[in-house]
């Protein structure tokens, strides 16, 4: 796909390459990303997987990559890229492989890893400049173990671990600005229910060398409880209620790729969730659905002032 | 080949170098940063091709160096202490994806307290985990052992990790002479690394340590891999007699020690070995028959060897320079299965605890250590395991107690 320019969604590859049959759960918003955008970066590629969801994707003797995988743990997958491009970078350099074997090297790690435990080496990955890929699938708690609320969850989320009415106290942190002040080749956040706008920030990123980071909201029916038919339809509210702004980050810049004139108010992606059903249910929480909304509109002033 | 005056950490280095290993992933911790200085100069004044990458951090390192070796390249490394402990989930791990790179460990004890002299709690933490464990007791074994270990570790019969270990300052900072092979005969030694069929490439596209499902395919890498380490042994003796054709130098997987006619023992590992070689010496101008044996390969752990260097014995004194809380010795409980249920008269067993953070052990413990084993035998009665320490070190402790307790409260005990 390289050198091609995708304006439409018609131009979307229309080959899939990640093989079906995976443990994930059904309407995995996390998988439906991998998809898209392994469908583009294609198979000659290596992948660094952190301890998360995705670690159960390959399982012996199958794998659905059509490239290569290795599964590490959860705090260092970044630097299993550092020694994957190096070696391969070692092996070109004395030509013990021809050109045609390179791969781009990708890591591959849920929030618990990226905004957590494997925050260290991923800083120290972008102080390196290292020549990769990041995609941090976010479904915004530690999912594969059941949903406990991890420093992606957003406040007021019911998880394992704030069960009570009052959901989760803190607030989501700001992984992006966190990553951008690295000043990576760059940072972008996607979802997968923007499909357009994933495809041409991977398009984008394939042009760059360095550390190029994606944050990609996974919407997740076991751990935020919806239906799985509802994935996409949770993934565009998040960015029409603009919970979840689209945007990136290159050359010291950074610049949102969707603005929404009208944004819908935030209960409509609130109430489709059970893990924010306590906000509506046994009664309506104006206060902190109010202080929510309150947020995200202070979020969209100064964002749009930054931008223009 | 010329001879030197190094250092262990010289001679880690350069057995690095010899190999021409192709990448260094590090992270400095005190005892072994002057390995990766030397490394570190040496590629950066040509004398030395390969990459080094200072990691964040010794999990990180690990993670790199085994994702690297699993690419397919040569992999050099070093830590000690802490650092081996933080990247003790890695080492579990590129273990298992059976990565064959060499790490030295230079033994440091372990926090808390927090010390920098060595004793082998910290390597013995990694007993289990799959990379196999030779331990040096001089700088010029330091820099042979390295270079053997990247043979042993490649062997397509072994695949496995290898952890050379020597102690810290003892061993790490203490200059001995060093002989040092010509570049070129050493790379005939080692040769080129071959991956096979390890290794990420567009032509031939793989995914490597992934999960399993099941305890039947669990269970059946496991074995795998404790017995590609069982396979180290006959592998580790045929690469040992090359290096002495090669070198003229042979380190065998038990080195024993006068120990032909002794009727006792004592058995250590590492630099301290050579205290009890020189307690020996004195023991025997007094007439008592003892000798030493020093079992380099602890993983694979060498029960045969063991046996025939012990075997006859009326008795055998192990001196562990680590604590298993709640147990005692490592050395000593292997020791012990290795001798249980052996058809030859296997001799009494005493166990020692000593050298706990570089506590130094004098000629006198040694005197001391071998009558009590004397005893023993004549009474044909294991001693309890002792501690070694005494009333001075406890004065001495006292005293310090002393002091804190006069910081803390502001007056001595009692008053």
């Amino acid at each position: 796909m390289a050198g091609k320019t995708i304006r439409r969604l018609q131009e979307l590859p229309s080959t899939h390459l990640l093989g079906t049959g995976t443990p994930m759960c059904a309407g995995c918003g996390g998988l439906e990303i991998l998809h898209e955008i392994y469908d583009i970066l294609g198979p000659k590629t290596v992948f660094t997987n952190a301890a998360g969801c995705m670690s159960l994707l390959s399982v012996y003797p199958y794998t659905p990559f059509r490239g290569s995988w290795l599964y590490t743990a959860m705090a260092s997958a970044p630097a299993a890229a550092q020694g994957i491009r190096d070696a391969l970078d070692i092996l070109l350099e004395k030509k013990r492989i021809p050109p045609g074997d390179d791969l781009q090297v990708i890591t591959l790690t849920g929030d618990g890893s990226a905004y957590g435990m494997g925050l260290s080496a991923t800083s120290a990955a972008m102080d390196r400049n290292l020549d990769f890929i990041y995609l941090c699938y976010d479904n915004e708690g530690y999912g594969n173990t059941g949903q406990q609320y991890s420093s992606a969850t957003p406040h007021a989320a019911l998880t394992a671990t704030s069960r009570t009415s009052h959901g989760y106290p803190g607030y989501k942190k700001d992984l992006f600005s966190i990553w951008a002040a690295h000043r990576p080749a760059y940072v972008a956040t996607v979802i997968g229910a923007e499909p357009l706008d994933l495809a041409q920030k991977v398009e984008a990123l394939q042009e760059l060398q360095g550390p190029r980071l994606l944050i990609g909201l996974a919407p997740c029916p076991t751990g935020w409880g919806f239906d799985p038919s509802l994935t996409v339809k949770i993934g565009r509210l998040a960015v029409e209620t603009g919970i979840w702004p689209l945007k990136e980050y290159r050359d010291d810049r950074t610049v949102h790729t969707r603005i929404v004139r009208h944004r819908k108010p935030v209960e409509e992606y609130l109430q489709l969730q059970d893990r924010f059903r306590h906000l509506f249910e046994p009664e309506r929480n104006n206060r902190e659905i109010a202080l929510i909304q309150a947020r995200i509109d202070q979020y969209w002033s100064k964002a749009i002032d930054a931008d223009t | 080949m010329s001879r030197r005056l190094l250092t262990g950490n010289g001679s880690a280095a350069w057995g690095a170098r010899l190999a021409r290993v192709d990448y260094i992933p590090a992270f400095p911790i005190t005892p072994q940063t002057e390995i990766i200085e030397t490394i570190a100069e040496w590629i950066d004044r040509g004398k030395m091709t390969g990459r080094m990458v200072t990691m964040e951090s010794e999990h990180a390192m690990i993670t790199a160096a085994g994702a690297a070796s699993a690419t397919g390249v040569r992999v050099f490394s070093a830590t000690s202490s802490q650092g081996l402990l933080y990247a003790m989930e890695m080492i579990y791990s590129v273990a298992g994806w059976r990565t064959p790179l060499v790490l030295v460990n230079v033994s440091r004890g372990i926090s808390a307290p927090i010390t920098l002299e060595p004793d082998h709690n910290d390597v013995l933490a990694a007993r289990d985990s799959g990379f196999l464990q030779i331990h040096c007791s001089t700088c010029q074994e330091v820099l042979d052992t390295t270079l053997m270990a990247y043979r042993l570790a490649e062997d397509e019969r072994v695949r496995l990790p290898v952890i050379v270990n020597q102690d810290g300052f003892y061993l790490s900072f203490t200059r001995e002479p060093v002989e040092i092979p010509d570049s070129r005969p050493a790379a005939e030694f080692v040769g080129d690394y071959n991956p096979e069929n390890m290794g990420f490439r567009a032509s031939s596209p793989s995914s490597q340590a992934v999960a399993v499902l099941g305890a039947g395919a669990y269970s059946y890498f496991r074995y795998e891999t404790h017995l590609a380490a069982r396979e180290a042994l006959s592998v580790y003796e045929e690469v040992a007699r090359e290096y002495r054709e090669r070198f003229g130098r042979y380190h065998p997987i038990v080195e024993t020690y006068r120990t032909e006619d002794a009727e006792y023992a004592f058995v250590m590992m590492d630099s301290f070995a050579t205290k009890a070689k020189d307690g020996v010496d004195r023991l025997r101008e007094s007439g008592v028959k003892i000798g030493l044996v020093r079992p380099r390969l602890l993983r694979p752990f060498p029960e045969e060897q063991l046996c025939r260097a012990l075997a006859g014995m009326k008795g055998a004194a192990v001196i562990d320079q680590n604590l298993s809380m709640g147990k005692g010795g490592v050395l000593y409980t292997e020791i012990a299965s290795a001798l249980y249920g052996q058809n030859e008269a296997a001799p009494l067993l005493a166990s020692f605890i000593g050298g706990l953070g570089g506590r130094d052990i004098s000629a006198e413990e040694f005197y001391e250590i071998a009558a009590t084993l004397q005893k023993a035998v004549k009474h044909n009665r294991a001693p309890r395991p002792r501690l070694l320490y005494t009333v001075e070190e406890l004065r001495a402790m006292r005293k310090l107690q002393a002091i804190a307790h006069v910081e803390r409260h502001g007056s001595k005990p009692g008053e």
